[in-house]
């Protein structure tokens, strides 16, 4: 199974994504964002990072990348997308995901090992979870508060669409505590915090973030 | 202005150029006329001016910093030394690392958030220089009072600067310092340190060989930020009623850099370049005249070409620019149009803007016209040396002569008192306030960072080869006595390397001083150079280069000596290495080396107002020993967990050790009201099982390094001889003090 992992100028997390997908068992295949190309990859990971400087703002101008063209007609068509912080932010300017990532409601960059409550193992990147487990992993970002308006969010939770949720102390002023959320198929997933930082207790707080990159081959294998 | 050519000069002899406000003394601008045989054009003058400066031609300090050449140690593991943009040393396995450290302390003061932000910037551009990918960077920070109102202006944007350009390249900020002081409050110091790894075949150098080879310049358009900053603001004291110097600082754009290093990366590894280097102090005075000097000495450049943003500049302000974010490098004609194509993969700016020539000079056009005609040596490598006057200042032997005099804990409540007071000073509190605005985790290779005592990163997934890097100052001590105090330093670098288990292999330096016009503080640096040259030859390390920053004084008052001193060290499995806390109860804790009666310099004496006394003598051959008791110890696997001992002594790190894991202790110590808060060098506490104590007693015997059992671990308080301090109050304690302080 190949899982594509996608380089923006500016993208900074792509080697590390990389290598949880391969930690996972997939073939991790590198794609330009000027490509056109979707190289037969069964899935794409949008890494973090700051994709054209988050210039105007995170992710406004990643979106209109001549791969992304491709990416967002294969993730309607059911393809397995996550979009990891900067990546998150991409999937919302591309409108795959409703709401927005603003400013950390304490106005600094913030990174920390963030315990999370997963609250939907039903997406293709989360099935290796059990619904509220919870997980250790980095979160590392200076726009990471989700907002969305009141009707939204109410859609958000009605339908179970909100994948995982900060546990503890609300590290950035997201509106109910969301890290996490999925589109109605559940093959879009975008999260705040770093599973890719969190495959191996040498380099990350634990290998709690692994089970994103298992989750998605067991999506497929299916 | 006219444009001012060389037969305009050649024309007019006389003409009265503005020497002195570029920061040029009279002999120097006498000197330029003999070198060249006539005045200088105004190209000239600014080139000259901004390559003399303090800042890049180390005028004042290369006869002291001579030694670390003279002094050095014979070792196979230098493969680049001083001199090159950043020194290289070969760790094994075909890795080479590079590293080093650089001030850019005056920006900062002015511009805290940029002029942080482009010291990251430059030094990264160092270390990619040399052929590396930049794999972490750390900044040692020094500022005045914590409580005090300059320090809350300048502290949060140093601190978002850092951050905000190394999170933006991707690189992981694996450590640094955060220390006050009074004498710093108008001279904050912003030391940035990065290391890189290549394999040995793919070091690079600065020199522009090969004549009919292209110069081509890369990166960001040039633009006027930065225009005399390092004639003007490195080299000037600063004086409180002087004009705003903010036009002056550069402003960076790590978007564009991360662009840089990734565009660079890819055409150093199909071998397209020659020679290369970076834009960074001087512009492209520094690059032009570096590159031809490092080859055979001709070289042609249109200057008119040079991409500008602002198409008003003149000649002489593009020479001097120092915009960020740009590199020059020699291209052979054949591998110019896969350079382009690289290049514009990546949308980077590229322009030749001239070529090597098989003459001797530096000749530079504008639109046609002769402007520059100058042996590139005379500019880059043969400026002014002086050997300035230097005397010991009257303070040394009153201070060495005071004695200390503050509270001892001796009962339970005194010492629960100290410990809780230690804990929370702004020295020695808890900096995530600081670290969590900075990504740790970005590359996925950080086994540590801080607050452990040295950063480590893996550097090969598959062998699991790694380096850490540790800095350390301490000036109280150097002010005491700095020729121990820069030996001391090295000591406590080398130790925090150790203590992880890695081997120390290389020394680079950042030394921080007032001005080098007062006999005194010349002392000082000459007094702290002799003293690491020797701290160096001692331990077998050598120095691969470092970086001079003088003129830190408001006025009269110059801060404490300050050479900040980062080593290198190598381990041959991050996987196996010695963590900096223990994570169980049921552990025995040993205290490591000598502990005397050293409050001299100390934290608790600095608390209590006090800076006199004798800083403690180095004695280097235990420092060895002790290093090798940690790296055997590490192969071993005797330790479950070791922690130095410095700044606070043993309550510091006793205080470190619980709260990491949230595991407490039960320590029982003799002669505590010494024992507690003495900063004796060369002190390593650590934790074993006790199936281990054995095995770690002969290796202390062996290695005739003291050892005594101190306690044993668990429970939820740090117990000392009785005082029962809970963990959640010494959590506290340690944790409130930079949120109340910075928000």
């Amino acid at each position: 199974m190949k899982v594509g992992v996608v380089t923006f100028p500016g993208t900074l997390d792509d080697r590390d994504a990389a290598r949880a997908a391969t930690h996972a068992g997939t073939t991790a295949v590198s794609l330009w964002h000027n490509d056109a190309d979707l190289k037969g990859v069964d899935a794409v990971i949008l890494p973090g990072g700051f994709s054209y400087g988050d210039y105007l703002r995170c992710g406004a101008i990643s979106r209109f990348a001549p791969v992304m063209e491709k990416i967002i007609d294969a993730a309607n068509g059911g393809m397995p997308l996550l979009g990891i912080c900067n990546g998150f932010q991409v999937l919302c300017e591309a409108h795959l995901l409703p709401g927005a990532l603003t400013r950390n409601h304490e106005l600094h960059f913030l990174c920390r090992d963030q315990k999370l409550e997963i609250t939907n193992n039903q997406t293709a990147w989360t099935s290796s979870y059990k619904v509220g487990q919870e997980i250790v992993i980095p979160l590392k970002n200076g726009e990471g508060s989700f907002q969305c308006d009141d009707a939204t969010l109410a859609a958000l939770e009605g339908e179970g669409r909100i994948v995982a949720r900060y546990v503890g102390e609300n590290p950035n002023g997201s509106r109910n505590k969301i890290a996490g959320i999925t589109n109605e198929r559940g093959n879009v997933v975008g999260l705040m915090p770093h599973p890719e930082h969190a495959i191996d207790p040498l380099t990350g707080p634990t290998a709690d973030g692994l089970a994103f990159f298992t989750s998605v081959l067991n999506a497929m294998v299916k | 202005m006219a444009l001012d050519t060389v037969a305009i000069a050649q024309a007019n002899p006389d003409t009265t150029q503005p020497f002195a406000e570029l920061g040029l003394k009279g002999d120097e601008y006498a000197r330029i006329k003999e070198i060249l045989g006539r005045r200088p054009t105004s190209s000239e003058l600014a080139m000259y001016s901004v390559m003399w400066s303090e800042h890049c031609s180390y005028k004042s300090s290369k006869v002291h910093l001579k030694q670390f050449g003279e002094k050095a140690v014979k070792t196979d593991a230098l493969l680049v030394g001083i001199g090159e943009n950043a020194g290289v040393v070969d760790v094994g396995q075909g890795y080479a690392v590079t590293f080093k450290i650089e001030s850019h302390n005056h920006p900062s003061f002015i511009e805290p958030y940029q002029g942080a932000a482009t010291g990251i910037g430059g030094i990264v551009r160092d270390i990619l220089t040399m052929g590396a990918r930049p794999i972490a960077v750390m900044d040692p920070l020094r500022f005045g009072p914590a409580d005090a109102a300059d320090t809350r202006r300048v502290l949060p944007g140093i601190i978002a600067g850092v951050g905000g350009y190394g999170n933006c390249l991707g690189l992981p900020n694996i450590g640094g310092e955060v220390v006050f002081d009074e004498t710093y409050i108008g001279n904050p110091l912003v030391n940035a340190l990065c290391v890189g790894v290549m394999k040995h075949s793919d070091i690079k150098l600065a020199k522009a060989a090969g004549a009919g080879n292209l110069v081509v310049l890369y990166g960001a358009k040039t633009g006027g930020d930065g225009i005399g900053g390092v004639s003007v603001l490195a080299s000037e004291t600063f004086d409180a009623t002087g004009p705003a110097k903010r036009p002056a600082v550069q402003v960076g754009d790590p978007f564009v850099e991360k662009v840089l290093i990734e565009c660079s990366l890819e055409i150093f590894s199909e071998d397209l370049v020659v020679g290369i280097q970076d834009l960074g102090g001087a512009g492209l005075s520094c690059a032009t005249s570096e590159l031809a000097s490092g080859g055979s000495g001709g070289m042609k450049v249109e200057l008119d070409r040079v991409p500008l943003r602002d198409a008003t500049l003149s000649p002489e302000e593009i020479l001097m620019s120092e915009s960020q974010e740009r590199m020059c490098a020699i291209v052979e004609p054949k591998n110019i149009d896969r350079f382009l194509e690289i290049c514009k993969k990546w949308d980077v700016t590229v322009t030749v803007i001239g070529e090597v020539t098989d003459g001797e000079r530096l000749e530079i056009t504008w639109h046609g016209e002769l402007i520059v005609d100058v042996p590139p040596r005379t500019v880059a490598h043969e400026g002014p040396v002086y050997n300035r006057p230097l005397a010991k200042p009257e303070y040394v032997d009153r201070v060495n002569a005071e004695k200390i005099s503050v509270p001892r804990p001796e009962t339970a409540a005194q010492i629960k008192e100290t410990v809780l007071k230690l804990a929370a000073t702004p020295n020695l509190a808890d900096k995530s306030w600081v670290t969590s605005q900075y990504d740790r985790y970005v590359q996925g290779n950080t086994i540590q960072s801080q607050p452990d005592d040295s950063g480590m990163v893996r550097i090969d997934e598959k062998t699991n080869l790694g380096v850490a890097i540790a800095t350390d100052a301490n000036a109280n001590w150097s002010y005491l006595n700095p020729y121990e105090g820069a030996k001391l330093a090295l000591a406590e670098a080398a130790r925090n390397i150790a203590t992880a288990g890695a081997k120390p292999l290389a020394v680079t330096n950042c030394l921080n001083f007032g001005s080098p016009e007062d006999p005194g503080v010349m002392w000082q640096f000459a007094e702290s150079v002799r003293g690491l040259a020797d701290g160096c030859l001692e331990m077998g390390l050598p120095v691969t280069g470092g970086n001079v920053s003088f003129y830190n004084q408001t006025g009269a008052v110059a801060i404490l000596p300050t050479p900040v001193i980062g080593v290198l060290g190598v381990i041959d499995d991050v996987r196996t290495r010695t963590p900096m806390s223990f994570d169980r109860a049921g552990l025995e804790l040993y205290l490591l080396g000598d502990t005397a009666d050293d409050l001299a310099g100390s934290e608790w004496a600095y608390m209590h107002g006090q800076r006199g006394g004798k800083a403690p003598i180095a004695d280097l051959q235990r420092e060895m020993r002790l290093i090798d008791l940690l790296v055997v110890g590490r192969t071993s696997q005797i330790f479950t967990a070791a922690h130095d001992l410095s700044q606070g002594g043993l309550s510091a790190t006793l205080t470190e050790m619980v709260l990491r894991h949230n595991i407490g202790a039960v320590i029982d110590i003799e002669n505590v009201g010494t024992t507690l808060i003495s900063e004796s060098p060369g002190r390593v506490v650590v934790a074993v099982t006790p199936e281990k104590a054995a095995a770690l007693k002969n290796l202390a015997n062996k290695q005739q390094i003291t050892i005594t059992k101190i306690g044993t671990t668990g429970g939820t308080s740090l117990i000392i001889n009785g005082a029962d301090i809970s963990l959640t109050e010494l959590r506290k304690a340690h944790t409130e003090t930079f949120s109340k302080l910075f928000g």
